[in-house]
């Protein structure tokens, strides 16, 4: 049961400064991702919050007390590591019920709350193997069996399942939710996989160059990304941009993205966009989901638009094409039914219901 | 071997039979066994060979001319200064071994917080003692004990403490021999450590502190087991090695006062080659082996049992 905060934040290593001010505020129970490329500085600031490095400037607070100069030991949190480093002289059993032991709980208490994590993560009959006799899936759960029994404050967990095959990785992504929902306890997890952080996360906070991009739910992340980064780091395949101009039409606008296509944008947004009317250096940012063949009774603010494809990639449940404007490539998503072929011109529609616009100086969403 | 010479079918008639010789060969332990065969004849010449001799030695009677069987080691028990050889090389051996243990562990915890850049250049200083030739350092170490003219007894006159009879009494001499031999092998102890230190990974040292570790209990627990098999093999190499010093011994004391300091090969030596009495000696020596192979069974069975654990 826990709240941290971490207040303007800085970790400098000799020259280079990993984590550039960060404020965040985490609830009690919440479930936070931090996610990132890699070298944004999540793992670090996970590992400030651990007390595994110093913080250079700025406060870690965790239930109204200072953490800053606590050493690890005495910080109540228990932390799963992407190599699980799990101690390989002792047992399952061992390796779990060691930070307890640490703190002398009375033999029963131990055997206690090992099975019943050994339990919780299936694990019961591997409780007397050495961990190199497990399998990678089998040793993160033992990892995070020994994070369970402590019942700590906080869970951190620092990049858990990057070293799992695709498949485990999708299945433990499933069981740590699970764990979560059974076990509600503040988490901190760091990742560079945005599905991972989509699917886990009650908020996700994007990092980049050491500063937070955004912070939101999954759903505020991708249907209204704050900065360019976010917009393009959060969804799969990433967000189309393209440059821009807008124009005045009548009494309202469009957006022109070459000679052969402008689309009107809706007409809710007009007067966010009017400001920015004749100015250049201005993104057009609209997700390949968004763009699909061209369908009768589209929908609201459906702008169609003739594309010559170049490559399309058919994954079964739908094909992805690709295509040029204004010597751009743009990538779409349509359906396998559509017609889709290489070499052959596609009618495309546009939802511009979620477009977006960026300042490409600054990498604001407009 | 699965892959040696099968068989041919019989009923291939025809087919020339290669002879016997060529057959065995060309199997793959054949050849396996010639490539190691110049590394095996040298160690015969240099091992075997000498080993079996001084056996044979050890049952030859003083002038070396008549079997004498057992009897000279039958003469050796009564002797009380075979005993007190033996108890001596036993208090040497494992009370220096345990030194350099220490030292060296604690030392190598130290080099290894040492930031990388500063790192070779102690690790180099370290090595110092273990890298000159123990005959040669001894001799300073002879020099720094010296009762009346030394550097020790200098100092303590300055704090007004008596002259210590560094080589001359019993007690003392035994333990200027052990610290010279501490000063001299530690560093081997702190470079196997360090090697071993350096090898832990440093994540087990972070879930460790963040289970709730405290600096001691993370040696405990995390440093000494990972450690544990180059602790009993770098032990047992040292046990070994000090059991039969010679040198050390032989140049500060020679094994006095009165006996009190020799060990097995000094006082071999002393017998064999300074006694005349060369079966006698050699029968002093090979007292070494049961001893000294006791000590091995145990600490590399433990060393096979437990295996590479990571």
């Amino acid at each position: 049961m826990a709240q941290v905060s971490l207040h303007k934040v800085v970790k400098r290593f000799e020259d280079t400064e990993a984590v550039r001010g960060i404020d965040l505020e985490i609830a009690d129970k919440e479930f936070v991702v931090l996610v990132g490329p890699s070298g944004c500085g999540k793992s670090t600031t996970l590992r400030m919050i651990a007390g595994l490095e110093d913080v250079t400037d700025g406060e870690i607070v965790v239930d109204g007390v200072l953490m800053n100069d606590v050493p690890p030991k005495d910080r109540d949190m228990a932390m799963v590591f992407q190599n699980y480093a799990l101690y390989p002289h002792m047992t399952v059993y061992e390796n779990m019920s060691f930070g307890l032991r640490l703190k002398r709980y009375p033999k029963d208490e131990i055997a206690r709350r090992v099975q019943e994590a050994a339990r919780i993560l299936d694990i019961t009959e591997l409780l007397d193997r050495k961990p190199r006799q497990l399998s990678g899936g089998q040793r993160q759960r033992v990892a995070m069996g020994r994070a369970i029994v402590r019942n700590p404050k906080v869970f951190l967990f620092d990049e858990p399942l990057s070293n799992l095959d695709a498949k485990l990785r999708v299945q433990m992504r499933t069981e740590i939710k699970r764990v979560h929902q059974k076990v509600r306890t503040t988490t901190v997890y760091v990742t560079h996989d945005q599905v991972e952080a989509m699917t886990l996360a009650d908020r996700v906070v994007v990092m980049n160059r050491g500063q937070i991009e955004q912070i939101g739910t999954p759903n505020e992340l991708y249907h209204a990304p704050a900065t360019r980064f976010v917009a393009g780091f959060i969804g799969s395949p990433s967000m189309n941009f393209l440059p821009c101009r807008l124009e005045a039409v009548g009494e309202g606008l469009q957006v022109r993205l070459s000679d052969q296509i402008a689309f009107p944008v809706p007409p809710e947004r007009v007067a966010r966009y009017r400001p920015h009317v004749g100015r250049g250096g201005i993104l057009f940012g609209l997700r390949p989901e968004h763009i699909t063949e061209a369908r009768p009774n589209g929908g609201r603010h459906v702008a169609e638009f003739d594309a010559f494809l170049e490559v399309t990639e058919p994954m079964g449940n739908e094909t992805m094409v690709f295509f040029s404007v204004a010597g751009k490539e743009v990538c779409a998503r349509v359906s396998p039914n559509a017609g889709a072929r290489e070499g052959s011109p596609l009618r495309m529609g546009a939802h511009l219901d979620h477009m977006h616009l960026i300042d490409e100086a600054s990498g604001r969403v407009l | 071997m699965v892959d040696a010479a099968l068989e041919r079918p019989a009923a291939a008639g025809a087919v020339r039979k290669p002879s016997a010789l060529r057959r065995r060969l060309q199997r793959k332990s054949t050849i396996a066994f010639l490539m190691t065969l110049p590394l095996i004849l040298l160690i015969a010449a240099l091992v075997i060979y000498p080993a079996l001799y001084s056996l044979h030695l050890a049952t030859l009677n003083k002038s070396m001319e008549r079997f004498v069987g057992l009897s000279n080691f039958a003469f050796l028990f009564k002797r009380q200064t075979f005993w007190m050889v033996v108890k001596q090389s036993c208090i040497f051996a494992i009370t220096a071994v345990i030194f350099k243990a220490l030292i060296g562990f604690v030392v190598a915890h130290f080099v290894h917080n040492i930031p990388t850049k500063g790192q070779r250049k102690w690790r180099g200083m370290l090595l110092v003692p273990w890298v000159i030739p123990p005959a040669m350092s001894t001799l300073a170490w002879l020099w720094l004990f010296d009762p009346s003219y030394s550097a020790f007894n200098w100092l303590l006159a300055k704090f007004g403490v008596e002259a210590i009879p560094w080589t001359a009494e019993a007690g003392w001499a035994r333990f200027s021999v052990i610290l010279v031999n501490v000063w001299i092998g530690s560093p081997f102890f702190m470079i196997m450590y360090l090697a071993a230190l350096k090898s832990v990974p440093e994540q087990l040292y972070e879930a460790a502190a963040i289970d709730g570790a405290n600096w001691w209990q993370r040696i405990w627990y995390v440093t000494l087991p990972m450690m544990r098999n180059i602790i009993a093999i770098t032990a047992l190499f040292s046990l070994i090695v000090t059991f039969a010093n010679f040198d050390i011994v032989r140049i500060l004391t020679a094994g006095g006062p009165i006996d009190q300091t020799h060990v097995f090969a000094t006082w071999a030596f002393w017998i064999g080659i300074q006694g005349g009495d060369i079966p006698l000696g050699a029968a002093v020596s090979l007292f070494m082996v049961p001893i000294l192979s006791i000590a091995a069974i145990f600490i590399l069975r433990d060393i096979n049992r437990r295996g590479n654990e990571a």
